[in-house]
């Protein structure tokens, strides 16, 4: 039994290689078809959530897909803005606690209804409260004291402290109040409408005639599931995909001829992660040696063929307003000044230390092992742990037993705060258990300041907080490559985790 | 019975070629192995690069000597470690049969049931992943059976032939008879089983650093190569050749010993 299964995998291997060989243009037909036919297919690499219900999704990349399928009051543009969807308008009292919202009177669902007051304010109640199986609370509406709707058209929220970033919650999806098959026939105002699903196979999206905003090109959208890489690239070269996001550097080359390569941004602060309580690691001075021991441009040439953002503090470019390019460049590469800051805080030789890595994580697992090469230079000893994630999240991120590691943290939402919050001392998820008297308060003036340009610069001065005392080793923000068929344009890409198609169109 | 045949010659030919490479890589390697850009990334093989480069720009070559060297040593000692708790096992039950004989054998068919690389990495997930010394215990408790079986048999056998009834009137204990008497006739037996078991675990450990719970990155072993070679398979086809090549050498010299051991003791072909 153990005999047969290498050598049933090796010629399988090779197969795959011939295979993919020749698969180059073998099918030119099946594009054209669905240019004619306004239609395009998505590939995706994993399934969505079981549930469709937009309150119940756990997945990113569930959230990914539904983008087009539902809306909020407001909704995010690509470069980082709220602007408002279902409502029309909305104003903000003086003491920044009553938000008043105009809802659009031409807002339709999918199944024909029209938006009423009535539907926003079930839409939240519903995340406030949680209470149904399934939905995923909605921390930040726990602030809201007050809901009422004086009008068909008209919503009023009282939230208990002014808060800056209250409406980019309601970005929350507004669903029908009277409607219960969300799980399995969602409906929603996007200008896409749901039209089915086959489970571990593919979805289905049609435009919707009746949206209020800007229609979409395409006349309707296939995702088809692909779990397997070499399968994906299989189907995007025979032509049975036109669109794929996600996709790896070493696949271009086979790609080039008929894609064009869009490269975006993952969105993530990828970094080594440094458990500032666990020695050596509680000295500023090594944290600060490890920052300039390590060679990030070397990381993205070695490891991500020269694609990707380096980034200084736990913000990334695509957030244009919070970013502050000036960190960047704050440790350049100087293995010297490493090893004196090392000698200075008692390590003349060095030390060992482990780096724990999600392993199913194929680019952060790269990345360790460039930078374990990079810290050989300056005497310092990594051994990576690859941890699978589950136990990743319970150890490193969850139970904090860790002394360093690789990993990407996103924003759960467009918020500087979904980044910055996690590193105040008290914060449940600081895993890194960075700990800044300056920080903390710094964080407290930001959500209390009135102003959104004040709080901005709060925000920022905490990002330089973050770089001076190294709490990381900040890397880059990966590169996002799509592949889109040549013939096919309008891509956007988002400063969160969503593939927007309503923009997307043939040339013609 | 002859001594030498033409199986025996050519796997301990290949054999000694592979392992003097093995050892010549514990000391010296052209490149360093886990250095990174040693030359240009995805190099093509040259006299520079024997076997290319990797999407590190480190040498190939180099690694697969190095990797060599941590696939041969894993499977050596996780042959080691199952013949002898399997021998011990078989030669146990084999020899005093009864409840003991009934117990590890009933013992024995549990531990087959399982796929034998499920086994493993359910004894990796219990000992934690990315150690050497944990693969080496997992693959070779999952080894234990198949040798305990064999040399079960072999013990049964030999348990009242003549010179052991004689050995036993003459007053030898168990231990003496097992030992002196029965154990090197079991031989033309578990020499075989033994080269078999070798592959085997070449195999496995080949399996699971592929799977991802083996060698830990950036050390080298041959199935981790062979992993990170397939992502790159249709732009870099060496990379899984060279790596496959070396396995394949590793497990075809030890087969034709096997054999050549077999057709010399006039076992079972």
């Amino acid at each position: 039994m153990k005999k047969r299964l290498l050598p049933l995998l090796l010629p399988a291997v090779l197969l795959c290689a011939v295979l993919s060989g020749c698969g180059d243009g073998s099918t030119e037909q099946a594009p054209e078809t669905q240019a004619a036919a306004n239609e395009v297919t998505v590939g995706i690499a994993q399934d969505l959530d079981n549930s469709l219900d937009p309150h119940k999704t756990v997945k990113a990349g569930t959230r990914e897909v539904m983008f087009n399928v539902f809306e909020g009051l407001v909704k995010p543009t690509p470069n980082g803005d709220l602007i408002p969807a279902i409502a029309e308008t909305y104003t903000v009292s003086d003491d920044h606690r009553t938000y008043t919202f105009q809802l659009r009177k031409d807002v339709q669902f999918h199944n024909g209804d029209t938006v009423t007051a009535e539907d926003v304010l079930y839409s939240i109640q519903r995340c406030a409260d949680a209470s149904e199986t399934g939905i995923v609370p909605v921390e930040a509406f726990s602030v809201i004291t007050d809901m009422s709707a004086p009008d068909e058209g008209t919503v009023v929220i009282t939230i208990e402290e002014p808060s800056n970033e209250f409406v980019s919650y309601l970005t929350n999806p507004v669903i029908p109040a009277d409607y219960d098959g969300q799980d399995t026939d969602p409906v929603g105002t996007g200008p896409f409408r749901f039209v089915s699903r086959a489970a571990q196979d593919n979805l289905v999206l049609e435009k919707f005639d009746g949206y209020w905003g800007t229609p979409a090109y395409l006349d309707r959208v296939t995702y088809k599931i692909m779990e397997n890489t070499d399968g994906l690239l299989l189907s995007l070269q025979s032509g049975a995909i036109d669109i794929c996001a996600h996709i790896s550097t070493t696949q271009i080359p086979q790609l080039q001829e008929d894609f064009n390569i869009e490269e975006g941004t993952m969105n993530l602060v990828q970094a080594l992660y440094l458990n500032n309580a666990e020695k050596p690691f509680d000295d500023v001075r090594v944290r600060q040696a490890l920052c300039y021991a390590v060679d990030r441009q070397q990381i993205l040439d070695l490891a991500f063929d020269g694609y990707g953002s380096l980034i200084g503090s736990s913000m990334y470019p695509a957030f244009g307003k919070y970013f502050d390019d000036s960190l960047t460049n704050y440790y350049s590469h100087d293995p010297e000044k490493a090893k004196a800051l090392l000698a200075e805080a008692g390590f003349p030789d060095g030390f060992s230390m482990t780096i724990t890595v999600p392993s199913n994580y194929q680019p952060h697992m790269d990345t360790a092992q460039v930078i374990v090469e990079q810290l050989k230079a300056v005497g310092v000893n990594a051994e990576i742990i690859p941890v699978e994630w589950e136990s990743w999240v319970e150890d490193v991120y969850t139970g904090r037993q860790f002394q360093s590691t690789v990993v990407g943290v996103d924003a759960s939402t467009m918020t500087a705060r979904a980044l910055l919050e996690r590193f105040t001392s008290t914060a449940g998820n600081n895993f890194i258990n960075y700990n800044s008297p300056l920080y903390d308060s710094l964080f407290v003036k930001a959500i209390s300041s009135g102003g959104d340009e004040a709080q901005t610069e709060f925000y920022k001065e905490m990002e330089a907080d973050l770089t001076k005392n190294a709490a990381n080793v900040y890397i880059q923000d990966l590169a996002d490559l799509v592949a889109v068929r040549k013939g096919l344009t309008g891509l956007q890409f988002y400063p969160i985790y969503v593939l927007d198609l309503s923009t997307i169109r043939y040339e013609n | 019975m002859k001594k030498w045949n033409a199986y025996f010659a050519a796997g301990l030919l290949l054999a000694g070629l592979l392992a003097s490479l093995v050892i010549l890589g514990i000391f010296w390697t052209p490149y360093d192995p886990t250095a990174m850009a040693a030359g240009p990334q995805f190099a093509a093989p040259s006299l520079r690069h024997l076997l290319g480069t990797d999407k590190f720009g480190r040498d190939i070559f180099s690694r697969v000597l190095k990797g060599a060297g941590t696939t041969c040593s894993i499977a050596l000692l996780t042959v080691a470690a199952g013949a002898v708790c399997g021998t011990a096992i078989g030669a146990l039950t084999g020899y005093f049969g009864g409840v003991v004989d009934e117990f590890f054998m009933r013992l024995n068919d549990a531990l087959t049931a399982f796929p034998s690389i499920l086994l493993a990495l359910v004894i990796i997930a219990v000992l934690g992943p990315g150690s050497k010394l944990n693969v080496v215990i997992a693959l070779g408790i999952v080894f234990i059976p198949s040798y305990a079986r064999i040399s079960r048999t072999a013990f049964a056998a030999l348990r009242d032939v003549n010179y052991v009834k004689s050995a036993r009137l003459m007053g030898a204990g168990p231990g003496r008879i097992l030992m002196v008497h029965i154990l090197p006739n079991t031989m033309p037996v578990l020499l075989p089983a033994l080269t078999i078991g070798f592959n085997n675990a070449v195999l496995a450990e080949a399996s699971m650093s592929y799977l991802g719970i083996g060698t830990a990155p950036p050390d080298a072993s041959l199935g981790y190569m062979l992993s990170e070679a397939q992502g790159m398979l249709a732009a870099n086809p060496w990379y899984a050749l060279g790596t496959g090549l070396f396995i394949v050498w590793m497990v075809f010299a030890a087969g034709l010993i096997g054999e050549g051991l077999q057709r010399r003791e006039g076992g079972v072909s």
